[in-house]
């Protein structure tokens, strides 16, 4: 009797056991796994960084680790190429395109989510689609009306089509816009605001994290663009962004590698270091694009 | 529901009737609907006006179904359709399911869950360039840290970049590299499927899998779709990375407005979006861009019409 007890006691706490043992396991698996991924997400960004403070001659030899740490290859590159100004108009870009962008589609946003109006559901409908659609679908006219006004060869194509909305952005504030409850607008109008008033002074405030998604994403979609400024920026390199002086920085230079990498670091690195101050932002207007 | 429907009803109608509110909207809807036409709507009809046209920039000449045929025997394109179709059904497919596969691990860590899902989804944000640049140079034979450490476990690496067969899958490393714009869309849905269902499941003896086929997946299924499509039609737009690998990988001494054919290494990367960006800009043969231009209007209309369709709620009410 007492061996049988004693035996299933000793049973039942073995398998709890194990089963806690198998717990432990599992757990240090997934997280070692997740560990490795990291670091091979991680290795790209690594390497680029330590070649970027490799000698010209390493970095051609397949060296993981730089023999020197070559902090002039960054003063280099700005010696070589005329990064400074290909940063200022990738700047220029960015910053105007995203206050243009924010000034006409906040309204347009709000008018889709909020307003009700004959012919709503098609404007809804149109701007998804405009959003979806290639850009290359319509640049051909597109082009030759800025070469009309002689725009061409200047980043002013890109910049001053979002004084006239942003299909995606209007989308993504959309998407927020409408899950604010009615009452708020109702409270407003009990208020004494108008609609203009009720934009302002009750819904702008509470759509702050989705305006902050919308801007971040504009602002690096410019920072990035690489298909605008080629189509439009023309040859003279005075009027180029970082991008496509990157993308061309290698052939000027032949194989330097080291300062490409350089190059690389420094057009990525104002990206990563805005992504971890604003990660919440970046996090929230992704998932708006997800459908629940 | 109750609530929506009472207050809708219970609003009041603003003085003036029904005129007044359009007239709003009108205002408030004036940006878009310039920025539609202009940017839009007419270059839509003029694209489909300027296809019968032989057009260079300078001179205009009709030559009615000409930039048609030519298409049909366009060696070029024909290989930058099938380029962009492998790369539709190789790299969609993988993103998706990569980035479906890192958003269930992060479900499953307890630890460190910030730290992973922002080492996850940081690469999404790299400039596409400074990626590709970055891809091409860590891959490259020689020169890379990627061949060097592969040789060094007896493991042998192909020319990603310069050789034709390696070339989209090269680029399709890149893609999964960047997922974590997909990965933070599915964390979501992941996040979102009710506790209830898994136990329920479990108490039915259900093991991990099953618990994924039979719960997880059902669940997810309308985020799987909408990434999946959104997948293709930004595959049909795929550009940037192509563009760049090509031309950094061939060592082009293009500068942006010289003669260069993408498609680097033997015509392996060029894409559809590219043909028509070099036959419009570069060769100035705009008519026939502009058949290109409506091919791809009308293979992306398809897969949008489609996601419309299926998400009936990205334009409705409450969506």
């Amino acid at each position: 009797m007492t061996l049988t007890l004693a035996s299933r006691a000793r049973g039942t706490t073995g398998r709890a056991r194990g089963h806690r043992g198998r717990a432990v396991l599992t757990w240090i698996a997934t997280h070692a796994f997740a560990l490795a991924l990291a670091i091979m997400f991680l290795a790209p960004l690594g390497f680029i960084a330590l070649t970027a403070v490799m000698t010209d001659h390493q970095a051609l030899t397949s060296r993981l680790w730089p023999e020197r740490w070559e902090w002039g290859n960054f003063a280099e590159i700005f010696q070589k190429a005329p990064l400074l100004t290909w940063i200022l108009n990738t700047l220029l870009y960015a910053v105007l395109a995203t206050v243009f962008m924010l000034v006409s589609s906040i309204p347009v946003a709000y008018a889709l989510a909020r307003f009700r109006f004959p012919g709503r559901r098609l404007a809804t409908l149109l701007v998804i689609t405009t959003m979806m659609l290639p850009p290359q679908v319509v640049a051909v006219p597109v082009y030759i009306l800025w070469a009309r006004f002689h725009l061409t060869g200047t980043l002013w194509p890109l910049i001053l089509p979002m004084l006239l909305g942003d299909a995606f952005s209007i989308f993504l504030l959309r998407q927020f816009l409408v899950t604010i409850p009615k009452e708020y607008s109702d409270a407003a109008r009990v208020d004494g605001y108008g609609e203009f008033g009720t934009l302002v002074r009750v819904i702008l405030p509470m759509a702050r994290p989705a305006i902050a998604a919308v801007a971040l994403f504009q602002f690096f979609y410019c920072w990035n663009d690489y298909y605008g400024p080629l189509l439009y920026a023309g040859t003279d390199t005075s009027h180029w962004t970082l991008s496509i002086g990157l993308a061309s920085f290698r052939a000027v230079h032949r194989v330097q590698w080291n300062l490409t990498m350089a190059a690389t670091l420094l057009a990525m690195a104002p990206v990563i270091i805005v992504f971890f101050f604003a990660q919440k932002a970046f996090i929230e207007g992704v998932k708006l694009t997800g459908v629940k | 529901m109750a609530t929506t429907t009472l207050g809708r009803r219970g609003r009041a109608v603003p003085v003036g009737g029904r005129r007044r509110p359009a007239l709003r909207a009108l205002l408030y809807l004036s940006p878009w609907l310039a920025g539609f036409s202009v940017f839009f709507a007419y270059p839509l009809i003029a694209t489909v006006y300027f296809s019968f046209q032989r057009y260079d920039l300078f001179t205009l000449e009709p030559v009615g179904l000409l930039n048609y045929r030519y298409f049909l025997k366009d060696e070029a394109a024909w290989t930058a359709i099938r380029n962009t179709l492998w790369l539709v059904v190789v790299m969609v497919p993988a993103r998706v399911l990569f980035g479906l596969g890192v958003a269930q691990l992060v479900t499953k860590l307890k630890a460190g869950v910030g730290f992973f899902r922002t080492v996850f989804y940081l690469p999404s944000l790299v400039p596409l360039v400074a990626g590709t640049l970055g891809f091409v140079y860590l891959l490259n034979p020689g020169t890379g840290p990627v061949p060097a450490i592969l040789s060094a476990i007896g493991l042998p690496s192909p020319d990603w970049f310069g050789d034709p067969g390696w070339a989209k899958p090269g680029l399709t490393l890149l893609g999964l590299w960047s997922v974590g714009d997909l990965m933070v869309i599915f964390l979501a849905a992941l996040l979102d499927v009710p506790k209830q269902l898994y136990e329920a499941a479990a108490l039915d003896g259900a093991g991990p899998w099953q618990q994924f086929f039979h719960v997880t997946l059902p669940v997810i299924r309308p985020v799987l779709m909408f990434a999946a499509v959104t997948g293709v039609i930004q595959t049909l737009q795929y550009f940037t990375q192509a563009m760049v690998a090509a031309r950094v990988a061939s060592g082009s001494t293009d500068s942006a407005g010289s003669v260069f054919t993408p498609g680097y290494p033997a015509q392996s990367t060029l894409t559809f979006p590219e043909w028509l960006f070099h036959q419009g800009f570069r060769d100035f043969a705009m008519g026939y861009a502009c058949v290109l231009a409506l091919i791809l209007f009308a293979v992306s209309m398809v897969f949008t019409l489609f996601l419309l369709r299926q998400f009936r709620g990205l334009a409705e009410e409450d969506a």
